[in-house]
């Protein structure tokens, strides 16, 4: 799927829009980037519940596309901002951690580590 | 021969800007057409590195070396060493306190992940005195 096809599965809001024509075919979803910086498999998605700049320059160092902030949470301007400087896609979306996770994969993303 | 050498100043009292140096050796390693899978380990290895800096040493300085051949990179502190290096190395052991989970770190896997995205880890440490982290990384390995 495109970056653009997260924005209905999840109904989200764009705060940041970077290449939305970028096509994704791996996620992770934690709150813990250290976590998420030890299984690198080219995953474009991360989905987390953390709010702080660190979760921006987790998704640049692995070259991850797009972030997704869920369960509502408001998102820092800060976390905004540096997006921007790195072109990468920032949406916000009122689903849970789990939902917006299966509902992604139920459209076809992967974990990218399989049997994981 | 060196292609590169840079010098960082990585801060100890500001988490927002812990990986700045990491972010800015990614772009020109970048920038040099370095091999891609190369800049990636390079990256997160020195973005561990230097989120541990912030977390346990109160920042530091990072020098970075760039040949064809490999980036080797120097994160320098003058924190409080670490007592046992091997219990260090073992994933999940984590000495960070409970403020630094909340802000996603702090799960035992800094140190691992490095060793796992480098072709070659030193760390020399003295307790009060601080640690010094030498990484390297060779393209296409």
């Amino acid at each position: 799927m495109k970056v653009r096809d997260i924005i209905g599965i999840l109904d989200a809001q764009v705060l940041q829009e970077g290449d939305l024509d970028t096509e994704v075919i791996t996620a992770c979803g934690s709150d813990m980037m250290s976590d998420v910086l030890a299984f690198v498999k080219d995953q474009s998605v991360l989905l987390t519940g953390l709010m702080n700049t660190q979760v921006v320059r987790t998704a640049e160092m692995m070259d991850m596309r797009c972030v997704i902030f869920v369960r509502g949470k408001e998102v820092d301007p800060a976390i905004v901002q540096l997006a921007a400087q790195k072109n990468i896609t920032v949406l916000q979306t009122r689903y849970r951690m789990f939902t917006a996770c299966g509902l992604l994969y139920l459209n076809g993303l992967r974990g990218g580590c399989e049997g994981a | 021969m060196s292609m590169l050498s840079l010098k960082y100043e990585v801060p100890g009292d500001d988490f927002t800007r812990a990986g700045e140096a990491s972010s800015d050796v990614k772009h020109k390693l970048k920038q040099l057409g370095y091999d891609p899978g190369a800049v990636r380990r390079v990256a997160i290895a020195m973005y561990e590195g230097e989120i541990n800096m912030v977390i346990h040493a109160g920042g530091g300085e990072a020098y970075v070396e760039i040949s064809p051949e490999e980036v080797e990179i120097h994160l320098v502190d003058h924190g409080p060493g670490i007592p046992d290096v091997e219990k260090a190395m073992q994933a999940g052991y984590s000495t960070a306190p409970d403020n630094v989970r909340s802000l996603g770190f702090g799960a035992g896997m800094g140190l691992p992940n490095i060793k796992k995205y480098t072709d070659d880890l030193q760390i020399e440490t003295e307790v009060g005195k601080g640690t010094t982290l030498i990484m390297k990384v060779r393209p296409g390995a």
